[in-house]
This record gives C-alpha cells, structure tokens and sequence, in this order.
C-alpha cells in the first residue's frame, strides 16, 4: 500500500505513467466513470480549503465512487482531543482512500504511519502540498508538451509559498531547467533552495522586477504578494505593482509562454489577462482534478 | 592529580569536550542502568587542553553508541575487556534517532499530539544536518 506525502514520492518514471493516466482520463472520461463504483474517499479536512476538497471530491466522483469526510477540525472529534493516529484507525473502517489536511506539518504522515488505507496528503500547514504540485507539472507537461529545456519564472511571495518550494523541488529532478526568481529582498526564494540548486548546478537568477525578464520566461507562475508580509507599508506600495501581471507586461512576453497561478488570486493577475490564450490558471484547476483522479486509481490500484 | 581506576568490562569514553559529559550521561540514559559510572571532568589533555572522561562498566551490548556520534563524534570510544582496549570503535552519524531531541516547531504535528515520537533523520551527512521526520524542520544546536 503507498501514501502521498511529498511530489518527491514519486520517481520520474512513475510520474509520467501517473501523467499519462490523466490526460487519458481528459480523452477519454467515459472509461473512468465507474471504476471507483462501491469505494469511498474520506476528505478529513482539519482547516478549510473549497478549491482543493471539491477537487478530491469532484475526482471521485466521477470516478463514480462516493465521499465521506469533514471540512473543519470544529466538525470532527479532534474538537474532543482525538489524535489524529486515532482518527485515521477509525476512518480505516470506514473508506478506501483518504485525503487529509492538517494545519499542522506532519499529520498526514502521522495518519499514514497508522492507516490501513492510504492516505493523500491534501496540504499539511506550510510543509507540503503534493497535489498541488502534481497539478502544477501535468499542467506544464500537457499544454508544452515535456518537463525539461525550458526557463520558468517564479513571481510574488518565494519566501513563505509552499506550493513554489514544492514545485522547484519536483522541477530539478528534469534537465535543462532554468529558474528565474522574481521577488522583492523581503520575499526572496530561502537559502536552502539556492544553496541546493547551486550544488546540483542548476542555473538560477534572481530578480526585482518582473518586466526586466519576461522575454525569457517560457512559463511564468504567478503567487501573491501578501501586504501583512511587509515591515511597512511604504515598501508594499512601493512594490506590488511590480508584481501585478496585466496586458502591457504580458505584451512583452513570448507569445507561447504559458501563465500558471495555485489560486485563489486576488489582483496580483489582472482580470483582462483572462482572455490572453496563454493564460492557463483555470486549465491548471481543471487538471488538478485529472490529476488527483489518476493518482485516486493509483493508489487504490485500480489501474 | 585524581585517580580513577581500571575497569575490567565497558567502555572508556575519551575526548569529550569539556563539560558535555554530564548531557552524555543523561543522553545515554546512564542513570536507568545499575552499573559503575566514572565522570571525569576537566581532565588535562594534550590534544583538547581540557577534556572530560567517561568510564561505564558495563556489558558492551548494553549500550546505544548511535547518540555518541549525534552528539560528537570525535569522541573516542575504547572498548574494554577483562581490563584492556580490545577495540577503538569509529563513530559513523546515525541514520535516524529517536526520542534523544525533540522538535521545537510550534507547526509540527509533534507539538500538539504529545504520545508522537521525535524522530529526526539524517539529511544531509557532510553537513552533519539532521531534520524532524513530520514536519522536516532542520535541527540546531541552539534548540537543545
């Protein structure tokens, strides 16, 4: 039996069978629509999440399976003190697969230590968000086509942004990559990451401004810059335009270059960029969903 | 100039940095076993200037050397038997420990479910960097 704890759970070669998983279930979603009749996932959300619980239950869905769970930790017995080992035990009986989000790091490996059916990580505070990244890579691998020769930029928050930590993380493990870093000094990718990517030899360039390198960028994804990560507000307001996606800076981009963003937005895309046909940010959800259906066969061996 | 005596069967615990014997002591849980226990503190020593010592008599499966090497691994680990150095054991950073630090995230899972072991792994073994296996927090020296 597997779990999904970290992107990194998976080798490569597991990755692109996963990936070729989904993009049949995108071809072919008839194929699909019964082979999970008679299993349940249990969605244990600790905190809320809408987008990415939908997601999961969307995915078995119409897998034609059914859903059990809960979407806060108030509705659950960790109210009355359950540990989450306990909890899992418990959910064990009562479905096939679980995805679990915790708010705090590790949980879902806890669950998993304890679990008679495997466990999905579905976000575990800011340490990791698998699902995320899976979508993130089946996205860029469906819409150009591979996973390596290409530059990516990564804009907003490189600090705190877990999904971009994790993304990187999966990204190196493919050749030619180059990353471009497009952060204000406050918001600037951790040393252990360019640290990393310097031993491994991995090309990298860090940045202010987002205009400066758009012409490069084959993919760009969007995070948000969040005005309470700031000391003053003088230097937020001095700064977040620069990370504001909008058509003059999408002008300058290469006319293939593919736009991602985890969501929700708030500003930091400008609505008008919406019709831009490079702007894939609402495909990303959609995969998201392809992706978690092929990984829901996988882990439950169905396939 | 204080003198301790030989030991016939355990082990002599050489080079220690100077006032670490004590945290070796608890972290090798000699307090919970019923044997004889020589610390020596602030010996002079050539090498380190000062050093402590540690005589253990005990039986030499006994003990878990694997938190030696965690804690400093140039410690010189003699074994002794029927009262002679049969063998001077290297020190190789384990590859997980359990229960010797604990992980002072206050995001970890570890912080509120209190039954959870605090086990770290070796991450990194030229940077001798160990991390929490939940939440992957790097362990330092200053959260002891």
């Amino acid at each position: 039996m597997r779990h999904l704890m970290s992107p990194l759970d998976f080798s490569t070669k597991e990755l692109e069978k996963l990936f070729d998983l989904a993009n049949d279930i995108e071809k072919n979603p008839k194929k699909y629509e019964h082979i999970c009749e008679g299993r349940i996932l249990a969605t244990c959300f600790y905190e809320p999440s809408t987008r990415t619980r939908l997601s999961f239950e969307s995915a078995m869905t119409r897998l034609g399976g059914k859903v059990i769970g809960f979407s806060d930790a108030a509705s659950s017995s960790a109210s009355k003190g359950e540990s989450v080992s306990d909890t899992i035990r418990i959910i064990s009986c009562y479905a096939d697969i679980c995805a679990m989000r915790h708010p705090k790091e590790g949980a879902p490996m806890v669950a998993s230590e304890k679990s008679r059916i495997p466990v999905i990580n579905a976000g575990d505070g800011g340490h990791q968000h698998p699902t995320q990244t899976l979508t993130d890579l089946l996205t860029i691998r469906s819409l150009k086509g591979k996973l390596d020769n290409f530059t990516i930029g990564l804009c907003g928050d490189l600090k705190f942004g877990r999904t971009v930590h994790s993304l990187i993380n999966a990204l190196v493990r493919y050749s030619n990559i180059r990353f471009i870093f497009i952060s204000p000094e406050e918001l600037k990718v951790p040393d252990y990451i360019t640290d990393m990517l310097t031993e491994k030899q991995i090309p990298y360039e860090e940045v202010i401004r987002l205009e400066d390198v758009m012409p490069h960028l084959d993919i760009l994804y969007m995070t948000r810059v969040q005005k309470e990560r700031f000391f003053n507000e003088e230097d937020y307001v001095r700064l977040k335009d620069f990370y504001i996606l909008d058509t003059t800076k999408m002008a300058l981009a290469k006319k293939d270059m593919l736009v991602l963003h985890p969501l929700p937005r708030v500003n930091e895309i400008s609505v008008e960029v919406d019709e831009d046909p490079r702007a894939a940010y609402f495909k990303q959800a959609q995969y998201g969903v392809y992706v978690r259906m092929a990984l829901i066969l996988t882990l439950l061996e169905l396939v | 100039m204080l003198n301790v005596g030989k030991i016939e069967e355990g082990f002599v615990l050489d080079h220690i940095a100077a006032g670490k014997s004590l945290s070796l002591y608890e972290h090798l849980q000699l307090d919970k076993q019923d044997c004889t226990v020589a610390i020596i503190k602030n010996a002079r020593s050539n090498k380190m200037g000062k050093k402590d010592i540690l005589k253990v008599e005990c039986d030499i499966n006994t003990l878990d050397l694997d938190i030696l090497a965690f804690i400093d691994h140039n410690i010189t680990v003699n074994v002794i038997k029927n009262g002679e150095i049969v063998e001077k054991k290297e020190l190789v950073l384990p590859r997980q420990i359990k229960n010797v630090i604990r992980c002072h995230n206050p995001r970890c899972i570890t912080s509120i479910e209190q039954e959870l072991p605090h086990i770290f792994y070796l991450a990194d073994a030229d940077k001798e960097i160990y991390r929490c296996k939940y939440c992957e927090e790097k362990y330092t020296e200053t959260a002891k």
